[in-house]
């Protein structure tokens, strides 16, 4: 999908989009957004965060309080849902129990008057794998089947924009995992852009070529999954996307130029260099972040196959065993605690024991420096 | 603007509901208040006049305040027996029936469709003086030789419960069936036994039903005449008996219109205290 | 007969539930077998002398029975019709959009339905006395008497299904190109309208039934109540329980029918 970068044509442009409730709540705070024509595109965000919101007044369903919203050239912003070229796949699928699943599918083509409605029926369900269930009704077909036919009944209109609500959230994990596969395969087959609103970071990352990160009705974050998580510029986006061992750290000094300038950062003592283009911090002081399976640890007195400095007298407090990897927690030094995920590669021969004395190390190249003023807990998920 | 246009909306479409509602039902209070009130001595050929003759209440009640007391008793035991053959059908639909839940639905209501005056009328035969029940009861020797069941109270009460059981039975299987079967399971799980489920799960989860079948069934029932009438003897006459004579065959429009909205007032305070007892405002 | 012992010991529940089905069909026991009464010369009229198809082939002998038959169909379709408009538009209103008087409309739905008969019968007969209608209590006076008390009934039943509609459908439908016209029709109303057709039977059938208010507003026009009341005075002609009868087959028969209909309607769409 690279080949669609952004500024041709159709893309979805949000400019200064907000929303406020008649009850104050403001849901969406002045949201800028493009979103490239033809591209997977994923809202991530924990629930309350304004993403279904976004979503909505893309689709019509709710009027901005300010702010504009346009596909190409042609601003929606106070257009209604039925004319404009968007659908959407309901988080419940809100399938018409009255009308038969070909009927369901037929509904928006009805609508519009398409003359050759019936066949592109049968393209879409075959598509989607549903020509067997076409006279059934939505109450006699499994979870999947539904999510399957509620996206039918959408692509079939060929929207410029697809927006998907948690379309995955009823299923259960395997099910889940099947259709995302499905989904993409879709998506890449009938070019449509796809804005695919989740709380699920695992499958906004699988799925969507560009992730935005929202939070508290902003975005914090836009990027390839790569990107964010590799590099990201918030605490909340540290721990909202994978975990993250946060670290505090004061900056002492920067080295070399270009590509190579480096922020040399004291973690307790320790003098750590973080690449200049992972911080994102002016002041002094700053979170160092680090994400637990970059971490290596090793017995004492053994070598640690990492350049840099390593951190001696640290100690396993706790270890569970995984199968393919072991998470370790490790007491620091100066009593932090901090995760580490191992994979089982048998190198070592068997898990280190809780209680043994251990170095800490890693790349210097993976950590990265965010804001000491943001709350190093904003984004952890308790599961 | 859209919220406007809306709101427009909302008032056309309730607008010939509540001027219906006004002209045919709050209108015509305001006649009865006024009739109550109107002096005694005129009549249909005269023509009333409102006198302000609040003595139409104290003539009403001290002349028929046993009628009164009379219609709210037996309608409160109607509506006891209804509670408890009510709640063993609802349950019993609700979670016992399994796949006949639907036919036995079906069965409750669909007897009523035959005229109620009719089935009373029924009842009448069934409860006559050398009818089966009747002699069977003298066999036992439950009944004495010369003792009956039509025109007693016996009869007018089993009337009552029979006619309006249906208005219970309706509101206690929503409530049941909207109930999780898992939650007695659970208390089962938590050492309950069958009695304490009952008493402490499912009648609480059961009171919205409760409160608005006792209604449904002792509003119509205290206010009823057509069981007194078929089935009981003067002795047994109720409110409802006196309001339809004094306006229809007595003419007495002033002391018929002080009795209505007597009824009225003692029923809807009644109904408030209790609501506000069980605890179930919104239902109201 | 031990079996059936056990099955009851078991079941006490539904053997109770089922012993209260069976008390609340007594009555129409009664009424279905008295229909093929003869009654002639007897001298008791509440007791079964003699077997006779008479009643059945000739229900419209007694005079003036068949023709409050037909005055409480006429009254009972056209209040049926008028209360399931008016309450179905009610029921929207006050289901779908937010106005202020709402809870006074609501407590205002309420009351008839927490209201004796009596008091409302007798209230609406001062109303029309003192309106000058006295003299012509009748038919009309009885249809709006008839469409006042069903209004409640059909907008709590109305109301009731339009709440258990989930909103999201019809923004789906509008997701999906239709209009509010088209969202309407194609999606709201089919999927209200058994909630609207249910207002409507029991609309009926309260207006078939009503007695109290009726007696009190209908000056010389005679319904079918009224009939069997009048009757009742002097003897029930044996054909009232004919027409009894004839009015439980035929709500059971639609019940069913309609019932069979879905099922079969179900299964065509399944195995197509």
């Amino acid at each position: 999908m690279s080949q669609v970068s952004s500024g041709t044509g159709r893309d979805l442009r949000l400019v200064g989009l907000h929303k406020t409730y008649p009850n104050g709540f403001t849901a969406v705070h002045d949201l800028d957004l493009v979103v490239p024509q033809g591209s997977f595109f994923a809202l991530l965000g924990p629930s309350g965060c304004g993403k279904t919101t976004t979503l909505r007044m893309v689709a019509g369903l709710e009027t901005p309080t300010a702010g504009t919203i346009s596909i190409g050239e042609s601003e929606i912003t106070a257009t209604k849902p039925y004319n404009r070229p968007v659908n959407t796949v309901f988080q419940n699928y809100a399938l018409f129990p009255h009308l038969s699943i070909a009927e369901n599918v037929e509904f928006g083509l009805k609508r519009r008057k398409v003359y050759d409605s019936g066949k592109q029926v049968k393209e879409i369900l075959a598509l989607t794998e549903l020509e067997e269930q076409a006279n059934k009704r939505p109450g006699q077909l499994s979870g999947g089947q539904q999510q399957r036919v509620a996206l039918a009944r959408a692509i079939v209109n060929r929207p410029e924009v697809l927006l998907l609500d948690e379309p995955l959230g009823a299923l259960d994990l395997k099910l889940r995992r099947a259709m995302q596969v499905e989904l993409k395969r879709i998506q890449e087959e009938v070019g449509i852009t796809f804005v695919h609103v989740t709380h699920d970071q695992e499958e906004a990352m699988s799925m969507a070529d560009t992730v935005a990160v929202m939070n508290q009705g902003v975005i914090e974050q836009l990027g390839s999954p790569y990107d964010l998580y590799t590099n990201p510029h918030t605490t909340f986006v540290a721990n909202f996307l994978g975990r993250s061992n946060l670290i505090k750290g004061t900056v002492v000094g920067r080295e070399g130029t270009g590509d190579d300038a480096v922020v040399k950062v004291d973690m307790h003592g320790t003098i750590a260099s973080i690449k200049a283009s992972k911080v994102h911090t002016d002041s002094k002081d700053g979170w160092l972040g680090i994400r637990p399976e970059k971490v290596l640890i090793q017995p004492e007195g053994t070598a640690i196959d990492a350049p840099g400095s390593s951190i001696p007298g640290c100690v396993v407090t706790d270890a569970s065993y995984l199968g393919v990897s072991t998470d370790y927690t490790v007491r620091m030094p100066w009593g932090q605690e901090i995760i580490c995920f191992e994979q089982n590669t048998g190198r070592r021969g068997g898990l280190i024991p809780v209680g043994t004395k251990v170095d800490v190390s890693w790349r210097p190249e993976f950590a990265f420096l965010l804001d000491a003023s943001q709350d190093a807990g904003a984004g952890r998920q308790e599961d | 603007m859209i919220a406007t246009a809306r709101k427009r909306t909302g008032y056309l479409l309730i607008l010939p509901a509540a001027v219906w509602l006004a002209i045919f039902f709050v209108v015509p209070f305001y006649s009865l208040l006024a009739t109550s009130l109107f002096d005694p001595e005129g009549s249909v050929l005269t023509g009333y006049d409102v006198t302000w003759h609040f003595a139409n209440y104290w003539d009403a009640l001290s002349e028929y305040g046993t009628v009164m007391l009379r219609s709210l008793w037996y309608a409160a035991i109607a509506t006891f027996f209804c509670l408890i053959l009510g709640y063993l059908l609802s349950y019993a639909i609700a979670f016992k029936a399994g796949r006949w839940k639907t036919v036995m639905l079906v069965l409750v209501i669909a007897p009523f469709f035959t005229s109620f005056l009719i089935r009373t009328l029924a009842w009448k035969m069934i409860l006559a003086d050398d009818g089966f029940v009747v002699n069977a009861l003298q066999a036992v020797h439950f009944l004495g030789d010369d003792g009956r069941l039509l025109a007693t109270p016996v009869a007018v009460v089993a009337g009552l419960t029979y006619n309006f059981l249906p208005f219970m039975i309706l509101p206690l299987y929503t409530s049941l069936e909207k109930m999780d079967p898992k939650l007695n399971e659970a208390a089962a799980d938590l050492y309950a036994n069958p009695f304490t489920r009952f008493w402490k799960v499912t009648w609480p989860l059961s009171l919205p039903g409760v409160v608005g079948g006792t209604l449904l069934t002792f509003i119509p029932a205290a206010g009823d005449y057509i069981n007194a009438e078929l089935l009981g003897s003067p002795n047994e006459r109720m409110v409802g008996n006196v309001i339809q004579s004094l306006f229809t065959t007595q003419g007495n429009y002033a002391l018929a219109g002080a009795l209505s909205v007597s009824l009225m007032v003692i029923i809807v305070t009644m109904v408030l205290v209790y609501v506000r007892r069980a605890g179930t405002e919104e239902l109201l | 007969m031990t079996r059936i012992g056990r099955w009851i010991g078991s079941h006490l529940v539904l053997t109770g539930g089922l012993l209260v089905l069976l008390y609340m069909y007594i009555p129409n026991i009664i009424v279905a077998i008295m229909s093929f009464n003869d009654s002639s010369g007897a001298r008791n009229l509440y007791a079964f002398q003699k077997f006779t198809w008479d009643n059945w082939l000739n229900p419209c002998k007694p005079d003036n029975l068949c023709s409050s038959v037909v005055t409480s169909i006429e009254i009972g379709l056209l209040a049926t019709l008028g209360a399931t408009v008016i309450g179905t538009f009610a029921a929207f209103g006050l289901v779908r959009h937010r106005f202020r008087g709402r809870t006074a409309m609501n407590l205002v739905l309420f009351l008839p339905m927490a209201t004796p008969e009596i008091v409302m019968g007798s209230s609406l007969l001062a109303l029309f006395v003192a309106a000058g209608l006295g003299g012509q209590l009748g038919f009309w006076t009885i249809l709006l008497a008839h469409i006042m008390f069903c209004i409640s009934f059909v907008v709590v039943t109305v109301k009731s299904r339009l709440a258990g509609l989930d909103g999201n459908l019809e923004q789906a439908a509008a997701d999906l190109y239709a209009n509010e016209w088209q969202t309407f029709w194609k999606v709201t109303f089919p999927l209200v309208f058994p909630g609207i057709l249910a207002a409507a039977l029991l609309a009926f059938s309260l207006s078939f039934d009503d007695f109290i208010i009726t007696n009190l507003n209908s000056g010389q026009t005679v319904t079918f109540p009224m009939y069997v009341w009048g009757a009742s005075q002097r003897g029930v002609p044996m054909q009232v329980n004919v027409i009894g009868t004839l009015m439980f087959i035929v709500a059971l028969a639609a019940v069913i029918i309609g019932e069979l209909g879905a099922r079969r309607r179900r299964k065509a769409i399944a195995s197509r």
